[in-house]
C-alpha cells in the first residue's frame, strides 16, 4: 500500500518569538500546539495522536501529553535530531493510514538562546554508554567542526569554494529581509560571508545558522477531515527516511542520508526533482544545504557549488527557490532543531501564504528535507514531498 | 604559528564499556590497537564488541602501523586553544576521528601523510593522535 495521499497537513504554526526569557519550554510547546490547531480549525478534543522529540521536556510524549492533558490513542517520540519532525509527519501519515489516529499533533520548542547555550562550538561528552563517545569526545567534536570536515572534503573532491557556499547564505538573507520575525534581516553579500571570522575552517561565522528560542507545531489529518476544513489542502505524497553514519570506518563525507530518503520520497510521489517548485532544505550550515541539494537530485554530485551560485536559490531569481522564510541561516532554528520550520514554510508556499515578495508563483509541489544530528559523524535524514490539491 | 596543545579530556573510565578496555590499555602502553574481524577479515572503527561489517563477535586486536593519511580536517578557531579535528585513514584501511597535533595548523592539508603520536589526557590514558610525517 502506498502512503501517497494517506494524510494531509491541515495546521502549521511557527512561534513568533526568537528569545523567550519569560516562558518555559513546556509552555512554548503548548503555545505552538494552540497555534497549529487554530490554524487548522480544530480543537484540543480532536487530537488523538501526539508526536514529539528530544526537545520536549520530560519522558518523551508522556510528560507533554499530561501537561496538555490530551487524550490520545497513538504517540511517538522518535528522535533523529532536527529532522525528527519531518519523520513525524511521515509516521503520522502511516499511523493515520493504519487507523491508529485521525488528528496527529506534532510539537517542537526550546530556548537555547535564553539559556546561553554555545550550541555549535562546545564539545559535549554525553553518556559514555553511547558507543562512539569514548573514541570521539577527546578529539573535541563540536557541531561546527564536524560539519566543517564535510565542507573541507567537498572542496577537495569537487573544487567547491567558500564563495559558492556563501551564495547559500546570501539567498537566505534575501528572503529573510521580508520576514519581520527573522533574527537576521540584513541582506548580506558573498564578500560579507567570506570575510566573517572563521569558526571552524573552512566555515565562517556567516556559514552558520542562528541560535534562537521558539518552536512550531503541525497538525496532520486523514483525508476526510482535511476535506471538511476551510484551509487550502496540502497533501503528503512522498516520504523517506534514512540514517547515515561512519559505515564501520569506511567514512565517506561526500554524501548524506538524503541520497536514500530523497530517492524513496520521489519514488512514492512519482515526481522528479525538476518538478519541484519550492524546496525547504535544512540549513544548519551552508554546506548542509549544498550536500543535500546534490543528494536529493537537484543537481549532479559535485556540481552543487555551481548550482547554488549567482542567486539560483533566490525566489523570483533562480531555478530552485529555497527557505523563503530566511531558513535557519537567517530566520529561526528553534531548539537547535530546524525540521519543523522547514515543513511550515513549505506549507505556506503551497497555500500561497508565504510573504508576497517570496511567494513562488503557482506553487503546487514542494519538498522539505531535514538532516538531524551531525552530518560528518552520524545523522538522520527525512524527506517529505507535498502537493497542493 | 607556534603549536599550542589544548588540554585533552577523557570520557568515563577505561572499563566504562568493558569490551573495549584492551584498546585503552594499549593506549596506556603506547600502542594503537585496532579491531580486526577473524570472520570477514576486515578492520573497523570505532572499536566495538561486534563486527559492523558482518556482525561476528570473533574479533582480535591488531597493532596498527601508526601510519595514515588525512581524509578531512577542520581547524577549530573559536576555542580557547585552537585545535585540528580530523579523519585519518590508517594504512590498515579504516578511518578514525582524531586530532592533528604538533604542527602549524594552518599548513594541514587533505592527503597529507601522518604518523601516530600519543597525547596525554586528563583522567584517562593518552589518546592516539597524528602529526605530519
Amino acid at each position: 500500500m502506498s502512503l501517497n495521499g494517506a494524510a494531509y497537513i491541515a495546521g502549521a504554526y511557527e512561534h513568533p518569538t526568537r528569545k523567550a526569557t519569560d516562558k518555559s519550554v513546556a509552555l512554548l510547546h503548548a503555545e505552538c500546539a494552540i497555534g497549529a490547531l487554530a490554524d487548522a480549525g480544530l480543537s484540543k478534543s480532536d487530537v488523538d495522536g501526539y508526536f514529539c522529540a528530544g526537545d520536549a521536556p520530560g519522558m518523551g510524549p508522556i510528560s507533554m501529553v499530561d501537561y496538555l492533558n490530551l487524550k490520545v490513542r497513538h504517540m511517538d517520540a522518535t528522535d533523529i535530531g532536527g529532522s525528527s519532525y519531518l519523520l513525524h509527519v511521515a509516521h503520522a501519515a502511516e499511523a493515520i493510514a493504519a487507523g491508529r489516529c485521525n488528528v496527529a499533533l506534532i510539537t517542537l520548542a526550546g530556548r537555547p538562546r535564553s539559556e546561553g547555550m554555545a550550541t555549535g562550538t562546545t564539545p559535549r561528552a554525553g553518556n559514555v554508554a553511547q558507543p562512539d563517545v569514548q573514541f570521539e569526545y577527546p578529539y573535541g567534536p563540536t557541531v561546527v567542526n564536524v560539519y566543517a570536515m564535510v565542507a573541507q572534503r567537498h572542496m577537495h573532491e569537487y573544487g567547491t569554494t567558500s564563495e559558492q557556499l556563501a551564495w547559500i547564505k546570501v539567498a537566505a538573507s534575501h528572503h529573510a529581509q521580508h520576514n519581520p520575525h527573522a533574527m537576521l534581516r540584513d541582506v548580506v553579500t558573498v564578500e560579507d560571508v567570506v570575510k566573517s571570522p572563521i569558526v571552524a575552517s573552512p566555515l565562517h561565522r556567516l556559514d552558520c545558522c542562528v541560535i534562537s528560542d521558539g518552536g512550531g507545531a503541525l497538525v496532520v489529518v486523514r483525508p476526510e477531515i482535511a476535506a471538511s476544513l476551510k484551509r487550502p489542502k496540502v497533501k503528503i505524497i512522498g516520504m523517506g527516511e534514512a540514517p547515515k553514519g561512519q559505515l564501520g570506518g569506511a567514512v565517506d563525507l561526500t554524501y548524506s542520508g538524503a541520497r536514500f530518503s530523497g530517492a524513496a520520497a520521489f519514488e512514492m510521489a512519482k515526481v522528479k526533482p525538476g518538478d519541484i517548485k519550492y524546496a525547504s532544505i535544512y540549513d544548519s550550515f551552508t554546506i548542509t544545504v549544498l550536500v543535500q541539494i546534490e543528494d536529493l537530485g537537484f543537481c549532479e554530485k559535485g556540481k552543487g557549488g555551481a548550482f547554488v551560485a549567482d542567486g539560483n536559490l533566490i525566489s523570483g531569481v533562480g531555478k530552485l527557490p529555497f527557505n523563503t522564510d530566511g531558513g535557519g541561516l537567517c530566520n529561526n532554528h528553534p531548539a537547535n532543531r530546524g525540521g519543523i520550520t522547514k515543513v511550515i514554510e513549505a506549507v505556506r508556499q503551497l497555500r500561497g501564504e508565504a510573504h508576497p515578495k517570496v511567494q513562488v508563483a503557482n506553487c503546487n509541489l514542494a519538498l522539505a528535507h531535514g538532516t538531524g544530528g551531525l552530518l560528518g559523524t552520524r545523522h538522520g535524514s527525512a524527506t517529505l514531498i507535498m502537493e497542493r490539491e | 604559528m607556534a603549536y599550542q596543545q589544548r588540554k585533552i579530556p577523557f570520557a568515563g573510565a577505561i572499563d566504562s564499556n568493558p569490551e573495549t578496555k584492551p584498546f585503552f590499555e594499549g593506549c596506556a602502553a603506547g600502542v594503537l590497537k585496532i579491531p580486526h574481524c577473524n570472520k570477514c577479515g576486515k578492520t573497523h572503527w570505532y572499536p566495538r564488541g561486534v563486527c559492523p561489517h558482518c556482525m561476528s563477535q570473533d574479533l582480535a586486536w591488531k597493532d596498527a602501523s601508526g601510519k595514515g593519511t588525512i581524509y578531512s580536517f577542520s581547524v577549530m578557531k573559536r576555542a580557547e586553544v585552537p585545535y585540528c579535528i580530523a579523519y585519518v585513514t590508517l594504512a590498515e584501511g579504516t578511518t578514525m576521528l582524531t586530532n592533528i597535533v604538533d604542527c602549524d595548523l594552518d599548513t594541514v592539508r587533505i592527503g597529507q601523510s601522518v604518523a601516530l603520536r600519543f597525547v596525554p589526557t586528563e583522567g584517562g590514558p593518552p589518546m592516539p593522535m597524528f602529526t605530519p610525517a
